[in-house]
């Protein structure tokens, strides 16, 4: 049986980082992979995806972007080639096309069992990735199987769907960006809406996450966070990559022409059923908006920088009349924007919670030699970025060295 | 520490309940609790419910006292007036959420609060429960909630308590979102 002393698993960006890391402190490590590197990117996003973050801030330990559009935002394809670049230039030892079948403790660390060879390792670090699969919520059952749904996984663009009504189910990233490109279409597109990460794409002349990268809104710790569950769980920012820096808040889809209704609440009779409480996630969203603008502009006075443009603040969102129940015959495909999961059923140890999470301390696991990277909100709010990556593993990997001993 | 060594003081131990969410996570089978009441009918329209008893935290539990309510309608329904009606009992319901939602959160936030009003109407149609227009439901067409709310802090603060009362209300829940009932007799 072959020996390493660290195993990560996935050659992402996240597993990339640390195996640089491991490798700047002299650990011998393995990187599996089940497709090719950055797999996920290459087949698990739809066509028109672009990151969220503009390319200056695609930072890998010893990378930083050197195109010719610092403040565009990079495909998925190109994001796959520049992680593949990074891949072979750090000279990561990753064996590609390598499924872990599972990962159970052993004696002396952890037997990792591949559909290729079955490795020992001492240390095992989890990189495989947040976004595996779908989540779907339990109302998702309740919507009858004949009528066409896909998840944010499967769905690659508007032509393949159905003509007719497009129920679009989440307003996260995903959510808005599906729904704008299908309303483009020219499908009416119904957006259910529940809690929600309202963000402008450019707040006083700058990308709205160059404000929070200056401002330190990112480096915010996974220890002092006041409420660290809900900050693991919050949807995804409501933005989208585009040349023209669109902002695709709730109230531009609604300029579109999207329909927006309350959070999916059930099926009944023939019609979907929608909660009322729309009025209410769209307050919190202003509100919380409100907050991180005013933190921007504090951190601007502070430390007197000057944008050029003065603060603004942007009109609270006004949904018009919601309905609450729409006829099912309205909707001819439903696309499930709820979120993703890590998906880990090849992870034999007893360390996951009632909800199926690995149960972890800023991604030392609560098994001694097991690591978790690449989470949202892992150690940093930047942790859900691909510029957390960096810090992230670094952190992780001096912790590996000391438990090494 | 509790809440009365705290410099604002709304009288809502935050620091027991955070603790609950905490022990939550522990044993979460200790979270399901199950309310009840009794519910007798006087005369006419009117019925009387008493509350006494609900499960929770793993073991049947007990109010401090047997609380009773009647139930009427008013004279224009031409019953006697002897209680509120159901629907002005969700009212009821409603506003007493929210607004202990608010003290929670004003407490948690370290808000201190002076006065704190709200008037709860609801739109309702009765060609609905006369069963004289099919197209009009028997419920609510429109909840509206105002709050008066004289406290420590800005408009914004203010505001972000209401909303975060709303998010974590259980009777705001119960009225926007769908719910299975079920009734049988014995």
């Amino acid at each position: 049986m072959p020996k390493v002393t660290t195993l990560v698993v996935g050659a992402g960006h996240s597993g990339l980082a640390m195996s640089r890391h491991l490798a700047e402190r002299s650990i011998d490590h393995v990187v599996l992979e089940r497709g090719e590197v950055a797999h996920s990117w290459r087949t698990q996003r739809w066509d028109s995806f672009r990151l969220l973050t503009p390319n200056w801030m695609t930072r890998l330990p010893d990378f930083a972007y050197g195109g010719d559009d610092p403040d565009g935002y990079q495909t998925a394809p190109e994001l796959a080639g520049l992680i593949d670049g990074y891949a072979k230039r750090i000279g990561a030892p990753v064996r590609a096309n390598t499924t872990v079948e599972s990962v159970r403790p052993a004696d002396d660390g952890f037997v990792v069992r591949t559909d290729q060879e079955t490795w020992q390792a001492r240390t095992v670090v989890l990189a495989s990735g947040a976004h595996n699969v779908a989540r779907l919520p339990p109302v998702a059952e309740a919507v009858p199987p004949e009528l066409p749904a896909l998840t944010a996984l499967d769905y690659r663009e508007p032509g393949p769907l159905p003509e007719g009504g497009v129920l679009v189910v989440g307003a996260s990233s995903t959510g808005v960006q599906i729904a704008r490109e299908v309303a483009l279409s020219g499908r009416p597109v119904t957006l259910a809406v529940g809690e929600h990460v309202r963000m402008p794409r450019v707040y006083r002349g700058r990308d709205v996450l160059w404000w929070m990268d200056a401002a330190g809104v990112l480096d915010e710790r996974y220890d002092e966070v006041p409420d660290l569950t809900r900050a693991r769980n919050l949807p995804s920012m409501q933005l989208v990559g585009t040349p023209e820096r669109v902002t695709v808040d709730l109230t531009a889809l609604s300029r579109l022409g999207v329909r927006l209704v309350g959070k999916l609440a059930g099926v009944r009779d023939g019609r979907l059923l929608f909660s009322g409480s729309l009025a209410n996630v769209c307050t919190l969203a202003d509100l919380k908006l409100g907050r991180l603008l005013d933190t921007f502009d504090a951190w601007a006075s502070r430390t007197g920088f000057d944008p050029g443009q003065a603060p603004e603040r942007f009109p609270a969102t006004a949904p018009p009349r919601a309905p609450l129940t729409l006829q099912l015959s309205e909707i001819r495909s439903v696309v499930w924007a709820t979120g993703f999961r890590p998906e880990l059923s090849w992870l034999d140890v007893p360390i996951l919670d009632r909800k199926g999470r690995v149960v972890h301390d800023g991604g030392i696991a609560g098994w001694p030699g097991l690591y978790l990277l690449g989470m949202p909100f892992l150690r940093r709010r930047r942790s859900s970025l691909i510029d957390g990556a960096g810090a992230d593993a670094r952190e992780l990997a001096e912790h590996l060295v000391r438990f090494l001993g | 520490m509790t809440a009365t060594d705290l410099p604002v003081n709304n009288g809502v131990n935050v620091e027991a309940l955070l603790g609950a969410r905490q022990a939550l996570g522990d044993s979460p089978d200790i979270a399901k609790f199950t309310w009840r009441t009794v519910n007798s009918w006087v005369r006419g329209t009117q019925s009387r419910s008493s509350v006494e008893t609900f499960y929770g935290l793993g073991a049947e539990q007990r109010h401090k006292t047997k609380f009773e309510f009647d139930a009427d309608h008013p004279e224009v329904f031409a019953a006697e007036d002897n209680g509120i009606t159901p629907v002005e009992f969700v009212l009821v319901a409603l506003g007493s959420c929210l607004t202990a939602g608010v003290a929670a959160v004003a407490q948690q936030r370290q808000i201190q609060l002076n006065s704190v009003t709200a008037t709860i109407e609801a739109d309702f149609d009765i060609h609905g429960i006369l069963g004289a227009d099919p197209e009009v439901r028997n419920g609510f067409s429109d909840v509206r909630v105002s709050y008066d709310i004289d406290a420590d802090a800005s408009p914004e603060d203010v505001k972000a308590l209401v909303a975060q009362s709303q998010k974590r209300s259980a009777v705001y829940d119960i009225l926007t979102n769908p719910t299975n009932v079920t009734v049988d007799v014995k």
